[in-house]
């Protein structure tokens, strides 16, 4: 089963919608064979980069190269791709074998080589004998698995994934997601993945593309843009992140010091920070970065136990700061020193060397609210 | 409701029934015999059922381009395609055929636009004529496949015909493979109740179709308001009942099909 996998160029993909803005100078690249997610919330028009990829939509400015050759004048059926859409959109009047055969009827493959075809397909996603039913009689993990064969069929040198995972229930998407990546990895394609699901992009992608309001935030592998994010969006969107607002009051060489507006203490940063003394902060921390303690330290912060939820090895706690601003600790369950009880007065201290520090004006106002939720 | 339907659908049937077997010495089926012996009456039904047919054939290559239209339109467009659909609906049966006498008679502007392209030399009257009769059944009976058509159109995905864009199809294919199918389920049903409302519209077969262009609904007619032969009309009537039901019949059945079911 070779495939001619080429890799993807987008470069300054820009389109709007009736005079607004969907996505704003989007680049970036997929090696062959690569897998790379396009990540962001709904509405990030990560969609729209997907549909340009397509063909479906003519962007208004950018270029897009599949395997070196421009896309640009190329009609969605001539350029050679694979798409699994959302809600799979297999064909509800053909049967499995003829949803799958249908990109070969298209390109005229001789009867003979679409059977074969079909058949070394439906051996690929393990649904041999299930040929000659109808999409409605088969379940959702193998609708999707259909659509995957049939996005397949035509040997293209791409694999677009709309949401892919989506409309799955949760306990099914790993198994489905880890044996995505082994047909993945056995057939070799350019693969890109477009979802909200953080989880889903982590899993199964070496490099995430995170887009937020038409804008290519970062791209990194995913543990890359779980430690070290560049704004304040992939911080908040990635996993979870306390904010907290702070001034920086001194800089030096190789340390800075922070005032927290929370508490009004200080915390001091063992490294070296490009911010002006007086400059108004963000300062972010994960969840596992932050502990609680029953009593108050030099670098603690008073807080009150709001609510404590346990969720696998872990204990969550939902803490409020002394001015209402709200803190999320997580500490391992087994082999804990101090386990707070609910309206508890206790002590958190944040783990400085793991800190993020993004500027004030990066914040918007539902992202406020976002912060504010955790 | 089984009831109701007991006392006014069942109960005139029956009776329906018992009338045509009824002869002067008791059950018969003389009145049978009576219909099929005159090949003039077969030859009124073949009529009446082809006259179902080209209207169906009709509406349906002026439905579907219109469902394609709605299809490709945005959530406006489509409202005005829906009400613009109802509108001939709205008017009384009676009134449109009366319209359509005056538009397919000799000084119509269907006569006077022939006429003026110079196409005929004299003014030719499309009253009459089976023609000119199809002409109106088509345009009366559209909304009935319009309809269910955009009743289907209105909750299928656009994700199937962008999905068979990618997998390589050109426009025809994706007409004929992707958008007729679809469109199938709704065209069935359309397809019924056209061909009931046609072979059955004795107002619009009478005034347009003439003396020269007799369908059953006229002979059962004048079976029971002119030779007040009520046996034979009966007879009559169930003969027409049967033969559009065993179609219509045909029609469902193959709408009940696994590949149609369930549809979007």
């Amino acid at each position: 089963m070779a495939t001619q996998s080429g890799a993807l160029l987008v470069d300054g993909l820009t389109h709007s919608y009736g005079g607004e803005l969907a996505i704003q100078d989007v680049s970036f690249d997929i090696a062959p064979g690569e897998i790379v997610a396009l990540l962001g919330p709904s509405g990030c028009g990560k969609s729209t980069v997907l549909r340009a990829i397509a063909g479906l939509i003519q962007p208004a400015q950018g270029q897009i190269m599949l395997a070196g050759k421009h896309l640009g004048g190329v009609a969605a059926r001539e350029r050679g791709i694979g798409m699994v859409f959302q809600n799979y959109a297999l064909f509800p009047h053909l049967t499995v074998e003829e949803n799958v055969a249908y990109p070969l009827a298209c390109q005229h493959v001789p009867k003979a080589a679409r059977k074969e075809r079909v058949r070394e397909l439906l051996a690929l996603i393990q649904l041999d004998g299930f040929g000659r039913r109808l999409p409605r009689e088969l379940s959702g993990g193998q609708q999707q698995r259909v659509a995957v064969a049939r996005a397949l069929a035509a040997s293209p040198a791409l694999l677009l994934l709309d949401e892919p995972f989506g409309a799955l229930d949760r306990a099914l998407r790993f198994d489905l997601q880890v044996e995505m990546l082994r047909l993945q990895k056995s057939v070799g394609i350019t693969t890109l993945i477009v979802t909200h699901d953080q989880e889903e992009a982590q899993s199964l992608a070496s490099r995430l593309v995170l887009m937020n309001k038409g804008h290519v935030e970062q791209i990194d592998t995913p543990s890359t843009v779980y430690d070290r994010p560049k704004t304040l969006f992939v911080n908040s969107f990635i996993g979870q992140a306390n904010q907290l607002r702070a001034t920086v009051v001194e800089t030096k060489a190789e340390s800075a010091v922070l005032k927290l507006d929370a508490s009004g203490s200080s915390l001091t940063l063992a490294r070296r920070l490009d911010y002006a003394v007086g400059v108004r902060i963000v300062l972010t921390c994960r969840p596992e970065q932050v502990s609680v303690h029953a009593a108050a330290t030099a670098t603690s912060l008073p807080a009150r136990l709001i609510v404590s939820v346990p969720l696998g090895p872990t204990l969550v706690h939902d803490l409020e700061l002394a001015d209402g601003t709200q803190v999320r600790a997580s500490q391992m369950r087994s082999g804990a020193a101090f386990v707070p009880s609910l309206g508890d007065q206790v002590h958190v201290t944040i783990d400085a060397d793991h800190c993020h520090v993004f500027p004030v004006h990066s914040i918007s106002p539902s992202e406020l609210n976002k912060g504010a939720k955790l | 409701m089984l009831l109701l339907s007991v006392v006014f659908f069942a109960t005139p049937l029956g009776l329906l029934l018992a009338f045509s077997f009824a002869g002067p010495t008791g059950v018969t089926l003389d009145n049978f015999a009576e219909f099929f012996g005159d090949p003039f009456n077969f030859k009124v039904l073949t009529n009446t059922m082809r006259l179902g047919f080209e209207t169906v054939i009709g509406t349906t290559l002026l439905g579907i381009p219109i469902g394609l239209f709605y299809w490709h339109s945005g959530r406006r467009m489509r409202q005005v395609v829906v009400f613009l659909s109802l509108i001939p609906m709205l008017t009384s049966n009676v009134v449109r055929t009366f319209a359509w006498i005056v538009i397919l008679s000799r000084q119509g502007p269907i006569s006077q636009a022939l006429l003026g392209l110079g196409l005929t030399g004299a003014p030719t009257s499309l009253l009459s004529t089976e023609f000119g009769l199809l002409l109106a059944m088509v345009q009366i009976d559209l909304p009935l496949i319009i309809l269910p058509l955009v009743a289907i159109l209105a909750r299928t995905s656009r994700q199937l015909p962008e999905a068979a864009e990618v997998a390589g199809a050109g426009h025809w294919r994706i007409l004929v493979t992707v958008l007729l199918p679809m469109m199938l389920p709704g065209l069935l049903a359309g397809w019924i109740l056209v061909f009931a409302s046609t072979s059955a519209s004795y107002v619009t077969q009478a005034a347009i179709g003439g003396a020269r262009n007799v369908y059953v609904p006229q002979l059962i007619t004048r079976q029971v308001g002119v030779l007040f032969n009520w046996p034979l009309a009966s007879a009559i009537a169930m003969v027409l009942l049967l033969s559009t039901g065993a179609l219509l019949m045909a029609l469902a059945l193959i709408s009940r099909h696994r590949r149609l079911v369930g549809h979007a």
